[in-house]
């Protein structure tokens, strides 16, 4: 007897669709062509083609407003949007990573034909807007949305479902902050130029804390653990704004007043047009991000570490099986999750604005969370989902000021670009196996 | 390695589950455990295994006294273990299933995929173990997955193998495989201790047999011993090992199932194109090795999914729209495979269980008020007639034996009139006295006139009960026999082959 059976006779395979293939198509040309209708709107609202655009983020001596043609960009997104729709609609549409690419690119034509139409007819003599360079600020908002994501990631491949980013991240930039200040104003034998960086350190500390507190109940009393994210969030909001609170006014300077870390410049790869600045002109804790990523992902996918985490959060038991400590594999997940998220949190302080003050980070470590989902637990995919989230933040921002769109529609818009990049994106999204379900051994 | 255990004892709570149990492993053996679902063979491998610890006794290892605190353990002293549940990640592949917890690294902790998949094809060619290494276990059937299981033993140097039940998932002709494998470790010199309950596996491949029965060791046997010898020790009683049924009278088609496909949640077409027809006072027989889409045809009969082809009838009405409870209205019965997950609550009472699907009538209730005298009266005259041993009518179903759960499901479904029975897996993890009433109960059931469908991974089940075979693999029904073919035949069906003897079988 050979190891295979045989496969059946070829009986002709009955022609029965998927349901959700179905579901699939139907959803793909529904969005296509509502985005393909909106596209050829905005084409045709235009009256006068004229924008200015910078290449920078602000206006300066470098970066000068020049002028373009809405004609071609809004046509174009049009063409784009209308290929996609045939494809879809022939049942045509790519699968995987050409699916994804594909619809990447149709958000892009989006993007693309709303700002034409969103900067073009500004009025003569009116206010002028032209358009800004994104990059910096997508760069500044996902700078903590993928550290939280990547806390994320480790955690849920780990087991443990860990809803307390946002928790991670307030505790993070109260406590970088407080240590940035007593850096500067008591400890002198540390020198100024690193009491930035020693805020990082407080961040991490307070990260790993909250982690404990997560791994502490979650795994030690199997404590449901969705209802613990949330209860620790509460708890770091509450001791936060407390702890500020007992700060008094003559003492700020000295707890709450921390040295901000300064940009360094790349040689060489900060002369990048266009992006070089934005992404290689940054402070330390953006590099560090960069870093993460690689590292999280090279932890997970190639060491002996990261298989164990991934089999501790598929199957426990099988690890268990094998003489691998489920518990103490979790533990230090949830620990090293607290490294990134509380360095996610010393952004809000000494990453970013400086001083602490009350919900600083408000809400971010939830969106971290939906990145973390996005990306289907992968880091690098959770990445881009954070970079996606925070490209549509900081959108949001630059839109504000101009004339035809409706504020309303502009909150509503984040949301509707990630319905439209969720279509291309499709595929079953699928959790670790034993996500926030305890080990019970027997 | 000679393994022995000595006195070893393992109490929760006031239960006993291994009482004092003695057993000698001899180097190159193959010792046959054989015993009951819930005798207590699964306690003594996970105490072996280093899963539990055990009350009282010792595991003595070539001469020296060992202790297990954790699987690791057990591993380093060479004892391996095949779960019935296999422990592996889906989403893993064949090399890292076998590589996790003793990883192949080029230092610093960075693995070496390509030594895993080098040793894992090194194990397979030495052992006869087909296997892709890198292959993602989730895609693999689930015999190939029991290999990996093994490799995953080997690899880790293991000179005692323990199999618990590897059988239940595989085809005749895999089980024929995994004793070839067996046969050729023991050549090599690795004892395998192989828990079964199944009397036909211990005789063949057995070289000695050791029967338990309650937490004890009952006796010792040689496999030249007679199954009906064999089954009276395990049991403690001689036991009836055929069902004493007439002939069928089969009347009218009752169930008819046409051109039904059934896509499963991960996208799977796993029922295709399925039709055939059930009639009354008959038995319709679905055998398959397990996983092949009886569940998901199940299922779409009794409204639990909609099939997404094709149509069901009942007396010539078409159900395939209907939820559960219209499928229930309309007369039939249903035991499910999972009883813990689909069968009871089971924190309710036994009374409360036994009206689960009852209550709604007036017999039951007046309006939203329940008839609790009614009820109570159900739930006495259902345990005697069912002889369902609990201490109480109050008792929760969950603290039943496996036995007396399956009786709880089995007396609701039977208290209904019945057009037709589904019974699905009907006396898996059953104690062999309560597969006999409940084997006479379906009979009896056939005999009122209703279309029995019973679906069973178990041929020797199949066969006790059934008037006509229906064969499943890979989600099609490959043909319709008598039960007068060999079980050879039927065996190969179940690994695809459609056969001649189809063409016999009529509704197909």
């Amino acid at each position: 007897m050979t190891t295979t059976t045989e496969a059946p006779a070829a009986a002709p395979e009955p022609q029965v669709r998927d349901r959700a293939d179905v579901r699939r198509q139907v959803r793909l040309v529904i969005t296509f062509a509502v985005v393909l209708a909106a596209l050829v709107a905005f084409a045709l609202l235009i009256e006068d083609p004229k924008f200015t655009y910078l290449l920078g983020e602000k206006r300066t001596a470098e970066f000068v407003p020049k002028d373009g043609n809405a004609t071609y960009i809004s046509w174009g997104a049009v063409a784009i949007a209308a290929a996609a729709l045939v494809l879809a609609a022939l049942d045509r549409f790519p699968r995987g990573w050409k699916g994804a690419l594909l619809g990447v690119l149709v958000g892009l034509a989006f993007y693309a034909g709303f700002l034409m139409w969103a900067y073009t007819d500004q009025g003569e003599g009116g206010f002028q807007a032209f358009i800004a360079n994104p990059i910096p600020g997508t760069i500044r908002i996902a700078t903590p949305l993928v550290l939280g994501a990547l806390a994320g990631c480790l955690c849920e491949r780990a087991g443990v479902i860990n809803i307390a980013i946002e928790a991670q991240f307030l505790s993070g930039a109260f406590f970088a902050s407080v240590f940035s200040s007593v850096a500067y104003s008591s400890l002198v034998f540390i020198p100024v130029g690193l009491c930035a960086a020693f805020g990082l350190l407080g961040g991490v500390v307070a990260g790993v804390l909250i982690a404990a507190m997560l791994g502490w109940f979650a795994l030690r009393y199997h404590v449901n653990q969705v209802v613990l994210g949330v209860v620790l969030v509460a708890f770091a909001t509450g001791l936060t704004s407390f702890l500020l609170g007992q700060i008094p006014s003559e003492h700020k300077e000295t707890l709450n007043d921390p040295q901000v870390l300064e940009k360094i410049e790349i040689p060489v790869l900060a002369d990048i047009p266009v992006v070089g600045d934005a992404l290689f002109n940054q402070t330390l804790l953006v590099y560090l991000m960069y870093a993460s990523v690689a590292l999280v992902s090279f932890l997970l996918f190639q060491t002996r570490w990261g298989l164990r985490v991934r089999a501790v959060g598929e199957h426990p038991k099988a690890a268990d099986t094998v003489g691998i400590k489920v518990d103490r594999v979790r533990w230090q997940a949830v620990l090293l999750g607290g490294v990134f998220a509380g360095l996610g949190g010393a952004y809000y302080t000494v990453g970013s604005t400086g001083a602490f003050d009350r919900e600083v980070s408000a809400g971010t470590g939830f969106i971290a969370l939906a990145a973390v989902i996005m990306g289907r637990w992968h880091p690098v995919g959770a990445t881009f989902a954070a970079v996606f989230f925070g490209f549509m933040w900081n959108l949001q921002n630059q839109l504000s000021f101009v004339q035809p769109v409706p504020g309303e529609l502009l909150g509503a818009a984040p949301y509707l670009a990630t319905i439209i990049a969720v279509a291309g994106f499709v595929g079953r999204v699928r959790p670790p196996a034993a996500d926030g379900e305890p080990y019970v051994k027997g | 390695m000679k393994l022995e255990i000595k006195g070893l004892t393992k109490r929760f709570g006031s239960f006993t589950a291994n009482d004092h149990i003695d057993l000698t492993v001899e180097p190159g053996e193959i010792h046959c455990l054989l015993g009951e679902n819930g005798a207590g063979k699964s306690t003594l491998m996970n105490m072996l295994y280093g899963l539990l610890d055990p009350t009282e006794g010792e595991i003595v290892a070539d001469g020296t006294p060992v202790t297990f605190a954790t699987p690791g353990e057990a591993i380093d002293a060479g004892i391996g273990m095949v779960h019935q549940h296999f422990m592996l990640v889906p989403v893993f592949t064949v090399a890292e299933n076998v590589m996790l917890g003793r990883e192949q690294t080029r230092g610093a902790g960075v693995l070496d995929r390509r030594a895993a998949s080098r040793l894992v094809r090194e194990l397979s060619d030495r052992y006869g173990l087909a296997v892709d290494p890198d292959a993602l276990v989730e895609d693999l059937p689930v015999g190939v997955q029991q290999r990996v299981e093994i490799l995953k033993a080997l690899a880790n140097d293991a000179k005692v193998l323990i199999l618990d039940e590897p059988t239940a998932v595989l085809t005749p002709q895999e089980i024929d495989e995994l004793m070839g494998i067996m046969r050729g470790l023991k050549e090599q010199g690795t004892s395998i201790i192989f828990i079964t309950h199944k009397l036909r596996e211990v005789k063949a491949i057995g070289d000695r047999i050791s029967v338990i029965r309650r937490g004890k060791v009952v006796g010792t046997a040689q496999p030249s011993a007679s199954e009906a010898e064999l089954a009276e020790l395990m049991v403690g009683r001689s036991v009836q090992l055929t069902v004493d049924k007439a002939a069928p009278t089969a009347g009218d088609v009752v169930l008819e199932a046409r051109h039904v496909s059934v896509v499963d949640p991960r996208g799977h077409l796993v029922v295709k194109d399925v039709s055939f027809e059930a009639r009354g006072g008959e038995v319709l027989g679905i055998a398959g090795v397990q996983g092949n889409g009886q569940t998901e045809l199940i299922k779409s009969l009794l409204g639990l999914v909609r099939p997404d082809a094709g149509q069901i009838f009942v007396e010539g009405r078409d159900i395939s729209r209907h939820g559960p409870r219209q499928s229930l209205e309309e007369g039939i019965g249903y035991v499910p495979e999972d009883r813990s997950h689909d069968g009871f609550v089971g924190s309710f009472s036994v009374r409360e269980n036994l009206v689960l699907d009852l209550f709604r009538n007036d017999e039951f209730s007046r309006g939203p008020v329940l008839r609790r005298d009614a009820i109570e009266a159900n739930a006495r005259h259902r345990i005697e007639e069912f002889d369902i041993r609990t201490e109480t009518m109050e008792t929760p179903v969950a603290s039943l034996s496996g036995g007396n759960q399956q009786k709880v499901v089995v007396a609701r479904e039977f208290s209904r009139p019945l057009k037709v029975l589904i019974a699905s897996q009907p006396t898996r993890g059953v104690d062999v006295g309560s597969i006999e009433f409940i084997h006479k109960r379906i009979v009896a059931e056939r005999d009122r006139g209703t279309a029995v469908i019973i679906v069973s991974t178990e041929l020797d089940e199949i066969y006790a009960l059934s008037d006509r075979i229906a064969v499943m693999y890979d989600g099609r029904i490959v043909g319709t026999v008598d039960p007068s073919i060999p079980r050879e035949e039927i065996g190969l069906m179940m690994a695809g082959a459609s056969t001649p003897a189809a063409a016999n079988g009529g509704a197909a």
